[in-house]
């Protein structure tokens, strides 16, 4: 969790960025921030060496010249940065000189910004404009669908619908309340976000987390994890028409629900993770918990093996949506998605918090390259076992009758640090700025940002109705994506 | 295929009987935060600095406002003489038929008002009672509502056996079910789904955000203001038995025990 290191000017840090990239490290975001002094950028590189340097993630900062209002973009170069760069125009004001499509992300100017766009030219091509408002209970977001009938050649997504401004919420509050501002960034990871936010903090506080209360954080994490491996199960069951199969995994994903809520009061782990710990142990025993995690197991596993037995339904997710093991790794594809493409970057194993380096480390059962629905999902049966097990060997971890301190003093000094926690969608990370015991700043980053923007990409082939078993598949948050 | 008609037979009929039968777990939900009966503050302004959401009045009578309650508990964990958590999804501390119900304990002309919107909601919808549609419109969520809204449609609540259904168009819909703090981008979507409601037809607030924008609250206000709010449901997300009994008081099928009748 390293603080920033500056680059004197923009073009520095755009040499040093493309440097890294090409040496191996992975892109991790682009943010820009209006200070009192200026604009400056900052950029994150997740290291991806061996040995002593591997577990890091650099930030490197560089401010724009005084008066500028725009700076050459890293797009052309760096196709990750697509997304990054437009949120930048939208909610910092500067324009990336030289990006390939600069209409409005998060933030929509004028009428005009929801006109239907048209990429695509050719006999009979239409747009289907698919939301915010959309069929079921879904998040809000607008898929603008590009289609001459039945294949998919363009794909429009926009998500500023659902823009809250929650990085800028995050400014002037104490440290207390930023935690619950952090939960409520993506509702369906509340915890991995609430650890990368205190992890930052602990990071500038440089104050140790108490073995128990990691192991607790670890608890949440998976318990939450599982549920959501179980909502993509659930709503790929459901594209396919599977009454069955979709009511057993809703069955089992409110059990899941239940439990986390027995353990903490809120069904999904809101207000266990605070700065320096956890807010309180779990009121059950080891063992009560242990009977309750072997049926639950045993229940998904069992399910999960016969969902994956059941042809009619694996035929809809082969081959369907697939991503490239190179578009993957050029991307930095997070979590399931990059794992299913051969591209396994989990901040478990690579950059390992809380309790998990006392843990057996949660190494992917197999390599996936396939990079498709079926691949995806396959990744997530298997993340779910493995949740299983480190929660059952994280409960080992807990005190018994004796009740240790579950938090240990967290209050940071002036600094910055960028912390992590590796959610079901894959990382999250926290830029966080301290000054006078308050928060300055604080810029979040989820995977559903990071990886939403592949859905693009995905449609060789597919047609319409391959649409649901690929959003799915991907399992992202728009509230986590338009923050 | 025989395999999953085998396999959803394995556990029984696990649906709640709630409201004919009660459920346990209605019960040990854990509410928004309320005030204690005996509750006696000399230090107001410190005591209001507890909730991170402004939803601590300390002025005069000490109040909280259940609307902007989160849930966070740090109120109930720094001054439990004072505060403590309201219990189950249906009771003190579930949904109201008007905005100020949610505020406890209530101001003396709340419960008159409570009175009054509950008897217009009831003229208003009486012709709704068998069967009900809604509609859900998320209008700048966590995301965590919507998995709750998700739940009621699953096996363990299975709001169909009341006779409530989902349904794709506003032109069928009865019910609005609003999730989310209010996003300027979800005004005129939120605004178009209510105009192509027939009437007559319920706007339910579901969660904290929607009702008062929770933690963006100085930045977002909650659905009302694009619609016109009947039904008020607090909770950060509010659980699912919660948003069931919002729904049965909305379409007045919940009737005696709702909130302010008690």
């Amino acid at each position: 969790m390293t603080i920033a290191s500056t680059a004197p000017t923009v073009t520095a840090l755009r040499e040093a960025l493309l440097a890294r990239v090409a040496g191996g490290d992975r892109f991790a975001g682009l943010f820009a921030a209006r200070h009192e002094s200026g604009i400056t950028l900052s950029a994150h590189v997740a290291v991806r060496g061996e040995g002593d340097a591997a577990g890091a993630i650099d930030t490197m900062e560089a401010p724009l010249p005084e008066g500028a209002t725009g700076y050459p973009s890293l797009t052309p170069a760096l196709g990750a940065a697509f997304w990054y760069e437009r949120v930048i125009r939208d909610l910092a004001g500067v324009v990336p000189e030289g990006h390939p499509r600069l209409a409005p992300l998060v933030a929509p100017g004028s009428p005009q910004d929801h006109a239907l766009p048209r990429d695509v030219a050719g006999y009979g091509v239409f747009t289907i404009p698919h939301g915010p408002v959309r069929s079921g209970v879904f998040e809000s977001m607008e898929y603008l669908v590009e289609t001459p009938g039945e294949a998919i050649p363009h794909l429009n997504m926009r998500i500023f619908y659902k823009h809250r401004g929650i990085a800028a919420r995050f400014a002037g509050m104490p440290l207390a309340s930023g935690v619950l501002l952090a939960e409520r960034a993506e509702g369906i990871a509340s915890v991995a976000h609430a650890l990368a936010f205190c992890h930052a903090a602990e990071a500038i506080a440089g104050c140790e987390v108490p073995r128990a209360a990691a192991a607790v954080r670890v608890i949440h994490a998976e318990v939450e994890r599982i549920a959501n491996h179980l909502d993509v199960a659930m709503r790929l069951a459901d594209a396919a028409g599977l009454a069955v199969a979709t009511a057993r995994f809703a069955l089992h994903k409110e059990r899941v629900m239940r439990l986390a809520s027995q353990l903490c009061g809120s069904r999904f782990g809101r207000g266990v993770v605070v700065p320096g710990g956890v807010a309180a142990f779990p009121p059950q025993g080891p063992e009560d918990l242990l009977s309750a995690l072997g049926q639950l197991e045993k229940q998904v596993n069992g399910d999960a093996e016969a969902l994956m037995g059941t042809s009619s339904f694996l035929d809809r997710l082969r081959g369907t949506g697939p991503l490239t093991p190179g578009r993957a790794r050029e991307h930095g594809a997070l979590g399931p998605i990059g794992k299913a493409s051969g591209y396994c970057d989990d901040a478990r194993l690579t950059r390992p918090y809380d309790a998990y380096p006392l843990l057996a480390p949660a190494v992917p059962a197999r390599q996936h390259q396939a990079g498709d629905a079926m691949a995806r999902l396959q990744v997530r049966v298997e993340e779910a076992a493995q949740a299983f097990t480190l929660i059952r060997q994280a409960l080992a971890e807990l005190p018994g009758r004796a009740r240790p301190a579950p938090r240990s003093a967290c209050d940071p000094p002036d600094g910055r640090a960028t912390g992590w926690a590796e959610a079901p969608q894959g990382e999250v990370l926290y830029d966080l700025e301290i000054e006078g015991g308050r928060i300055a700043r604080c810029q979040p980053r989820s995977a559903s940002f990071h990886n939403l923007v592949l859905m693009h990409e995905v449609f060789a082939g597919d047609i319409l109705t391959d649409f649901p078993f690929i959003e799915a598949s991907f399992g992202l948050s728009v509230a986590g994506a338009a923050l | 295929m025989s395999i999953w008609a085998l396999r959803g037979l394995r556990d029984g009929v696990v649906t709640t009987r709630w409201p004919a039968r009660a459920d346990d777990y209605v019960d040990t939900w854990r509410g928004p935060a309320t005030v204690l009966p005996d509750a006696r503050v000399g230090d107001g302004p410190d005591i209001a600095r507890l909730c991170p959401a402004g939803a601590i009045e300390a002025s005069g009578q000490l109040r909280v406002d259940q609307g902007r309650c989160i849930l966070c508990g740090h109120c109930v964990a720094a001054r439990p003489d004072l505060f403590a958590w309201s219990a189950g999804a249906t009771g003190p501390g579930a949904a109201a038929a008007a905005r100020q119900a949610l505020i406890v304990p209530h101001e003396p002309e709340t419960d008159q008002a409570v009175q009054a919107a509950r008897a217009a909601l009831a003229e208003r919808t009486g012709a709704l009672r068998r069967s009900v549609h809604v509609r859900h419109v998320d209008a700048g969520s966590d995301g965590s509502e919507e998995w709750e809204v998700q739940a009621l449609l699953g096996p363990v609540y299975d709001v169909h056996r009341l006779g409530v259904f989902f349904t794709a168009s506003p032109r069928h819909a009865d019910v609005l079910l609003v999730t989310g703090a209010g996003t300027p981008g979800m005004a005129g979507p939120l605004r178009a789904t209510w105009e192509g409601m027939p009437g007559p037809k319920v706007v339910i607030a579901a969660g904290t955000d929607a009702v008062s924008g929770g933690l963006l609250a100085s930045r977002l206000s909650g659905a009302d203001g694009p619609v016109p709010v009947d039904v008020w449901v607090p909770g950060s997300p509010p659980s699912p038995f919660g948003m069931l009994n919002a729904l049965l008081i909305a379409t007045g099928k919940l009737r005696a025990q709702a909130r302010g009748q008690a």
